[in-house]
Order: structure tokens, then C-alpha cells, then sequence
């Protein structure tokens, strides 16, 4: 993905002091290692995301046990694609975030909504700063609140656009996934059958997104905490007649 | 006529010119039109003459794009000529095999950059009686591509006596596109029924295709294609073949911007083809006045009348008010 380059050098830096950026200092932002889809959606008890484990380097899979989704608190879940070093800055990010907040002692912990509000926050004021995240985070979870036990799932992006849906997907996700989930989804669904439509979709996005490898981990988060499954394969199908044989018709073609 | 004047007036000038001026190069100048030339006027393709030069040898017809005008429209655009666009059909077409034959289908919106040219295009093509193609890419390509091997098949039945093969219409196609080097942008989901029973194939611009037993194309692919990869079987019947397809356009209609409006289906199995045009209908308009659009007078109620005189402003103090 090309990334323009700011016209002129002087922008403030994200993390370094900004006197040292002189004239032609670029922001150059290309991911390296990065992570494919993830698939979130709500369920009756809580909010299932899945992903599958493979981080690529370019166009060689580099790392094939990654954990792309990791619990923030005792209230959500977070997943993320794009670059894998960002997503290990923003965990930071959330542990001292969660951190301080369990320090104040006063027996509110944070919950998905409040997790969502600090990572738009963060994405969009370092894209301002030319200087982005370069992650799809999604972000699961329930917590009590006025009416009862709430359901939250949201993404935010490297830009910051955000918002909050019943079913979610990053990356080739979006062209792959949505449609099904679209189609598929209905309201409280039990588990069984929110982990068959994720299986579904995931299988599609194997099938037909280069970089994902047939290794996933589901994770779910209900009011009794999160739980991220060991990882596991789906089987595939490749016995279609016209596979085995495509010249059938006329010997000597393709 | 197109935008920059006559092209074969224009060529039949300069020809003349450097004939005159023994300056021709041995070779066909302008190519003339590609290998199978069919004695039809093909829409959108001009005709260009070989040259053979008083007492030089005469070259045979050479096909494939000629690059003769690109230097002048390069200089054209750099002088600030801005080119006229295109129709694209962002669009999602799909085919699947099922036990009997073959299901096509279509999307039927046909897209002008960001508005919607054509809200009930046709996707689906004529190939032969057995042979239909979808197609997505640039609107004119793809119907003259389509137009032109459809000719080229019936002559050749003429020829043989036999019901075209579905192979027959695949070589053309690619032949032709291939010789175009992708500028003919036109990319096809290519079905039919015939002696050696059903065949799905794709074919790309640039030339290249697929045998598969299914198949999606255009911009509203990938969510097409999400139905096919979850829900396809082999040894679908008729009905589950025509629900999957028209999932899968729906698919296209709903997730993809490029598509929109009615789904096409076309099914064609051994001797017998039905073109089910706007099979579907998921978009309708659901608002429609009950008083209709013609507004008579007397329909709009009257609340207040208020006349106000005009008084002339300017007083012309000699001479016609509007002389000079």
C-alpha cells in the first residue's frame, strides 16, 4: 500500500522530540509484518472473534503461530490486523491504561465501550501526526450497565474512523466475510451456531485470501471472563470434477 | 465519427501523401482487422486497409492492437487534451455447473465513474443457442467482443453443419483478447451445453482463462464468491442451482457498490436454453405518489395573494430609453 508522503518535513513526531525533524524528514510508513483478517460478532452470551495465526512478511509467511487476539481486562477482547509491532505497542498501551485504573482502587474496571473510546482516541490523534498505527482493532465485550449485561462490539482503524456493529471483519474480511455475516447473523445465537457461521466464514477467507493459513483461534468473552481456545484447522474440499480434470472437454486446453 | 474525426479519412491523407513519397516501409501500415475476418460491419471496430504500395509486395493481414496513434495521443494529452471516458459495468456476474448444465447470472447495473449509466442492463450475452457469456469490464468492449465471436460461431456452424462447442467460443475469445494485450478490457464468465456436455470457463483481459465449476467476475466478485465457497456442492439440481446464483448476485447487489438493481439468470442445459431476464427484482420503488406526478392548477392550495405594481425607476430624460 503506498503511503504519500507529507509535503514538508516539519511535523511533530509521535513519540520522539520533534526539534530533531528537519526538512525532507519523512514519515514513511510501511507495514512489515502483518496479520490478516479478523471476524468478530455478537451471540447470545457474549461476543465471539476469531483469527487465524499467521503473520507475513511481505509475501513469505513468516510467522505461523501468532496470537492476533488477547484479553484487555475482565471485560473484553481485543483482535487485531495489519502491522504485528503496532499491535504489540498498542497491548502496552492497554496494560498501563488498565493499570492505573485498577491503582485508583475504587471497584470500576474498564469496560469494552471505555477500551473502544481510548483506542479511537489513540488512532486518530497519531494519524493526525502522520504517524498512524497501522492496525484494523477490533474490539469485543460485555459489562453491566444500566440495562443489564451489554453486549460491545466495535473497530477502529489506522485512520480512526470507528463505529460499533453486531458483526465485524478487518482486512479481506470486508469483501470475504461481511456478505455472509450480513446474510447469516441473527440475534442470540448460541454458541454452537456463532462458531459454525465464523467457521464458515473463515474457511472462505482461507480458501481465497493469499495470506491466511488454515490455523485459527477463536476466543469468546462472556460475564464469566475471556476464553481463548488452543488453535485448530478446518478441513478443506478440493475434489470438484473440473479441479481434477479441467481439459476434459478438449484435451490439450486449460 | 469519433471524437477526433474520421480515422479512415485520416489514414486514407496521410497514406496518400507518403505513397507519393516513397517513404513506406515494407510492412502493412495499418494492420487490417484480426485473423477470422468476418464480412460483417462490426460495431465500434473500424475497418483499416492494408496498403500495398505501386509494385511492392503485398503483405498478408496482420492482426493484434496497432500502436500507430499512441505517440499522437501522448502528445495530445500532454498538450492538456483531456480523453473522453469510458462505461464501466462495475458489476458481479456469476456461473455454476449443476447436474444438468450450466447457471449464469447477472447483476444489472452498468456505471459511469460514480453514477449509475444503465439501472437494467443486459449482462447476460448471446454466444450461440447453447452458449451464453456474462460479462463485466468496459460496456463497449464486452458487447463488441461478445457480438463478434457470436458471428464468428454462427459462420462456423454454417461451415460445419454442428451445434457449436463451447471450446470454439473459448479460442476465440482468448485469441482475440490476447492479441489486444488487455487493452480490450473485457473479462468473462463464458457457459454453455453441448456434444461433450457442460463447460464453465473465465476469461480475463489479457487472455488467460479458467475451466471451473464456478465462477464470479467484477468488481462485486469476492462477495459473489463468498456465497459459492460456503454454500456450492457438485450435483446441484436445477432450483438449488438457480437460489444459489441469485444468492450470490444478491450478494453482489447488497455488498458491492459497482452492482446494484435486478438479478439476470440464464440456465442452459442439453438443447435447451432459458434466459430468465430480471429473474429477481430486490430493488423496488417503493414510493410512488398516489396522486401522481402532473401537478394541475387548482392542486396547490392558495394561502394569501398579495399584487405589488411595478413603477418604472428610470427616468429617461431625452432620446429612445434604449438607444445606444
Amino acid at each position: 500500500m503506498a503511503w504519500q508522503q507529507p509535503m514538508d518535513g516539519s511535523h511533530a513526531s509521535g513519540s520522539k522530540v520533534a526539534a530533531a525533524d528537519g526538512p525532507g524528514t519523512q514519515r514513511t510508513q510501511y507495514p512489515y509484518v502483518t496479520g490478516t483478517s479478523v471476524i468478530a460478532l455478537k451471540y447470545k452470551d457474549g461476543v465471539i472473534m476469531a483469527c487465524d495465526t499467521g503473520a507475513s512478511y511481505g509475501s513469505t509467511l513468516r510467522y505461523k503461530s501468532v496470537e492476533r487476539i488477547k484479553a484487555v481486562g475482565k471485560h473484553s477482547l481485543i483482535g487485531a490486523s495489519g502491522e504485528f509491532s503496532d499491535f504489540q505497542e498498542i497491548l502496552r498501551y492497554l496494560d498501563e491504561l488498565t493499570l492505573s485504573d485498577h491503582m485508583w482502587d475504587d471497584g470500576n474496571s474498564l469496560g469494552p465501550k471505555e477500551v473502544h473510546s481510548y483506542l479511537t482516541r489513540v488512532m486518530y490523534n497519531r494519524r493526525n501526526k502522520f504517524d498512524p498505527l497501522w492496525n484494523s482493532l477490533v474490539l469485543g465485550g460485555v459489562k453491566k450497565g444500566p440495562k443489564g449485561e451489554e453486549k460491545y462490539l466495535g473497530m477502529v482503524n489506522m485512520i480512526g474512523t470507528h463505529f460499533e456493529e453486531n458483526h465485524i471483519a478487518t482486512g479481506f474480511g470486508n469483501h470475504l466475510a461481511i456478505p455472509i455475516l450480513r446474510a447469516e447473523w441473527c440475534e442470540d445465537m448460541t454458541f454452537e451456531e456463532a462458531v459454525k457461521l465464523v467457521e464458515k466464514c473463515l474457511l472462505v477467507l482461507l480458501y481465497r485470501d493469499r495470506s491466511s493459513i488454515n490455523k485459527f483461534q477463536i476466543a469468546k468473552i462472556t460475564t464469566e471472563g475471556a476464553t481463548i481456545y488452543p488453535p485448530y484447522s478446518l478441513k478443506t474440499h478440493w475434489g470438484f470434477a473440473a479441479f481434477e480434470n479441467p481439459s476434459k472437454g478438449a484435451v490439450g486446453s486449460w | 465519427m469519433d471524437f477526433f474525426g474520421d480515422e479512415e479519412e485520416y489514414n486514407t491523407n496521410v497514406l496518400a501523401i507518403i505513397q507519393r513519397n516513397h517513404e513506406l516501409v515494407p510492412g502493412a501500415l495499418c494492420p487490417a482487422a484480426s485473423a477470422t475476418s468476418s464480412p460483417s460491419p462490426r460495431r465500434r471496430h473500424r475497418r483499416r486497409r492494408s496498403i500495398s504500395m505501386a509494385g511492392a509486395m503485398d503483405l498478408p493481414a496482420k492482426g493484434g492492437f496497432s500502436f500507430d496513434l499512441c505517440r499522437r495521443n501522448a502528445m495530445l494529452a500532454e498538450k492538456g487534451l483531456k480523453m473522453p471516458g469510458f462505461r464501466k459495468t462495475g458489476t458481479t456476474i456469476v456461473g455454476l455447473v449443476f447436474q444438468d448444465g450450466v447457471v449464469l447470472g447477472a447483476d444489472t447495473r452498468a456505471t459511469e465513474g460514480p453514477i449509475v449509466a444503465d439501472k437494467n442492463c443486459e449482462k447476460i450475452h448471446y454466444m450461440a443457442p447453447n452458449i451464453y457469456c456474462c460479462g463485466a469490464g468496459t460496456a463497449a468492449d464486452t458487447e463488441a467482443v461478445t457480438d463478434m465471436v457470436s458471428s464468428q460461431l454462427q459462420l462456423h456452424r454454417y461451415a460445419t453443419g454442428r451445434e457449436s462447442r463451447v471450446v470454439t467460443a473459448l479460442t476465440l475469445l482468448k485469441s482475440h483478447l490476447f492479441s489486444y494485450q488487455g487493452h480490450v478490457s473485457a473479462a468473462l464468465v463464458l457457459g454453455g451445453v453441448d456434444v461433450t456436455g457442460p463447460h464453465l470457463h473465465t476469461v480475463y483481459p489479457h487472455g488467460s482463462t479458467d475451466t471451473l465449476p464456478f465462477a464470479t467476475m467484477g468488481s462485486g466478485s469476492l462477495a459473489a464468491m463468498s456465497v459459492f465457497e460456503s454454500k456450492y456442492k457438485e450435483g446441484l439440481t436445477r432450483e438449488e442451482g438457480i437460489q444459489l446464483v441469485s444468492d450470490a448476485i444478491c450478494a453482489g447487489i447488497f455488498n458491492d457498490l459497482g452492482s446494484g438493481s435486478n438479478v439476470d439468470v440464464c440456465v442452459i442445459t442439453k438443447g435447451k436454453t432459458e434466459y430468465l431476464r430480471n429473474h429477481q427484482l430486490p430493488n423496488p420503488r417503493t414510493y410512488v405518489s398516489s396522486k401522481g406526478y402532473s401537478f394541475t392548477k387548482g392542486q396547490t392550495e392558495v394561502l394569501s395573494t398579495k399584487i405589488t405594481q411595478l413603477e418604472p425607476k428610470v427616468e429617461v430624460a431625452e432620446g429612445d430609453a434604449m438607444e445606444e
